[in-house]
């Protein structure tokens, strides 16, 4: 084919340099998942420790997603030394291997998250999420009081989980892949990721966790400090010796 | 027009768009073609001295790149170039840097640090960053804390207690503080009357029928003596706020300015208790030299005891 043909004529010159320009993606994207240590083994007495979400944890998840909160703040630790010793320990690929989309972020307007979990009382985030400004003057975050104020939608949970189950993340259906969580993560999380009894679980979590400080009612609070006071936290860095994760690169 | 001498030097492409839009076809410029066989080489070089290609399940790791660190408990590990392990190599040295220091500190006693002007002056700027990154968000920069949720660090008046000992045990294991409504088991009068007898431990003037009526209740059916004391000066065990001291940590009775006012915010604690006041745990997050450090810096705030 003659150069000529390629640059009069638009149908080609698309084709063309989108193959010319795939090369480069493609060499570096597809053999990662192929190599055995790009996402690492977390295993505590042989059972994995980073789990999907719970149906309410995932479900703050979905409205972290719907208030944009990733413009502002990413979840990704990196290994540099100012970082592992604002945030703690860098984040493991592991970690976010059941996001979908992942949700590492680009953008630090406000703090990372990826290890918030845990670090404030369950009060301080439903005052924080309410006003910011109450609990730090110098935020300048928006408020989100509808939180509070909405109730949540759980009917249609088992559809979400039945998403992700889709594109590989482990809830179960059949009693085999009940069996088959039970085995990599125990009985209590295989309960938690049965997607039979995923409203059940939703609304047990939320009633004993109260997450938002208000028994009477289930609303979109409960399902976001849930899922913000997971992140983080499945990885026990105490259970492996210091340095245990530099053998995965 | 220079350009149409231009033309006659250089070839074009030979093809015309929209009648007279022409293409030069001028060589590539020695410095340009240069500099791409460079990055050629480069890229072969860096293949050959860094982890870069993939081999079926793994990669290859590169030569003459190891990276040998020691991790905080004294093991040394020799690996391949990565990131990871760069990570340690800077950690390990900033622990060497920091470690003369560090380990005065986890030797000494609270009070030697206090009278150590080298000591206090690490333990003092360690810990404000720490305080800054793990504290701040609830108690302020200042310690000032959040009136109605967070305690003022910065006061003589401590929930949990002020001593070196308490103030660590309160940030290692966290705190979970509460208490119940009376709302089911008093009624409104009663309650104001409580709130009349509570008032008058630290010195309002209130109404002396209500307040014995108050008392009664205080240190009777009420209960609020066991956690409280009937002097009122609370508990550090149960984190029990004194009430003779003039300092509020929940009720705002001092922004208030008549009795009335006073009375609604102490009413509206009694009725409706305080739930959720809890202390995260931080002995998995910092270790044991922040903690320590963490606590003297907390005590000098102002109201260590």
């Amino acid at each position: 084919m003659k150069h000529e043909t390629i640059e009069t004529n638009a149908g080609w010159l698309i084709f063309l340099t989108l193959i010319v320009i795939s090369i480069g993606g493609l060499v570096e994207i597809v053999p990662l998942y192929f190599i055995d240590d790009t996402i690492e083994t977390v295993k505590v007495e042989g059972k994995d420790t980073v789990r999907p979400y719970t149906p309410l944890e995932l479900r703050g998840r979905d409205l972290y997603q719907r208030e944009g909160c990733y413009t502002c703040h990413s979840q990704m630790i990196r290994p540099f030394r100012d970082e592992a010793l604002r945030y703690g320990h860098y984040s493991l690929a592991a970690e976010s291997q059941f996001d979908h989309p992942f949700q590492w972020g680009s953008k630090r307007t406000g703090p990372d998250l990826a290890r918030v979990g845990k670090k404030y009382s369950n009060q301080w985030h439903v005052q924080h999420l309410i006003a910011p400004r109450s609990v730090v003057p110098e935020s300048i975050m928006p408020n989100y009081p509808w939180l509070m104020k909405n109730k949540l939608e759980y009917k249609d949970i088992a559809g979400r989980l039945k998403a992700l189950k889709m594109v590989g993340v482990p809830y179960s259906i059949t009693e085999d892949e009940y069996k088959a969580n039970v085995k990599r993560y125990g009985k209590d999380v295989a309960d938690k990721l049965d997607i039979n009894q995923a409203e059940k679980n939703l609304l047990a979590q939320a009633q004993s966790g109260n997450y938002d400080g208000n028994k009477d009612d289930i609303t979109e609070m409960d399902a976001m400090v849930a899922y913000l006071q997971v992140l983080g936290t499945m990885v026990d860095f105490k259970k492996f010796e210091d340095g245990h994760f530099t053998r995965f690169r | 027009m220079s350009t149409e001498k231009k033309q006659q030097t250089v070839q074009t492409t030979g093809h015309a768009w929209d009648g007279d839009l022409q293409e030069f076809n001028n060589p590539l410029p020695n410095w340009w073609l240069w500099g791409f066989y460079a990055t050629v080489v480069f890229a072969v070089i860096y293949w050959v001295l860094f982890p870069t290609f993939p081999i079926g399940k793994s990669y290859t790791k590169g030569v003459m790149n190891d990276i040998t660190y020691k991790t905080a408990d004294g093991k040394e590990h020799t690996t391949h170039w990565n990131t990871r392990s760069l990570l340690m190599k800077e950690m390990q040295e900033a622990r060497e840097m920091q470690k003369p220091y560090v380990d005065k500190i986890v030797k000494a006693s609270y009070s030697q640090i206090a009278k150590d002007k080298d000591q206090s002056a690490f333990a003092y700027s360690t810990a404000k960053v720490l305080f800054a990154d793990n504290c701040a968000g609830c108690h302020q920069s200042g310690g000032a804390g959040v009136m109605g949720m967070y305690p003022n660090l910065a006061d003589d008046a401590w929930l949990w207690g002020g001593s070196y000992a308490k103030i660590e045990e309160t940030i290692r294991s966290g705190r979970k503080g509460s208490m119940p409504g009376f709302k089911a088991s008093l009624s409104a009068a009663q309650i104001d009357n409580v709130a009349e007898y509570v008032l008058s431990f630290s010195g309002t003037k209130v109404n002396a029928a209500k307040a014995a009526k108050g008392k009664a209740i205080f240190e009777g059916s009420g209960g609020c003596f066991a956690c409280h004391t009937k002097e009122g000066t609370g508990q550090i065990a149960m984190g029990a706020a004194n009430l003779t001291d003039k300092v509020w940590t929940i009720a705002n009775v001092n922004a208030a300015k008549t009795l009335a006012e006073k009375k609604a915010a102490v009413k509206a604690v009694v009725t409706n208790g305080v739930a959720g006041r809890d202390m995260p745990a931080w002995q998995g997050r910092l270790s044991d030299a922040d903690i320590k450090m963490l606590t003297y810096y907390v005590h000098q705030l102002g109201g260590g005891k």
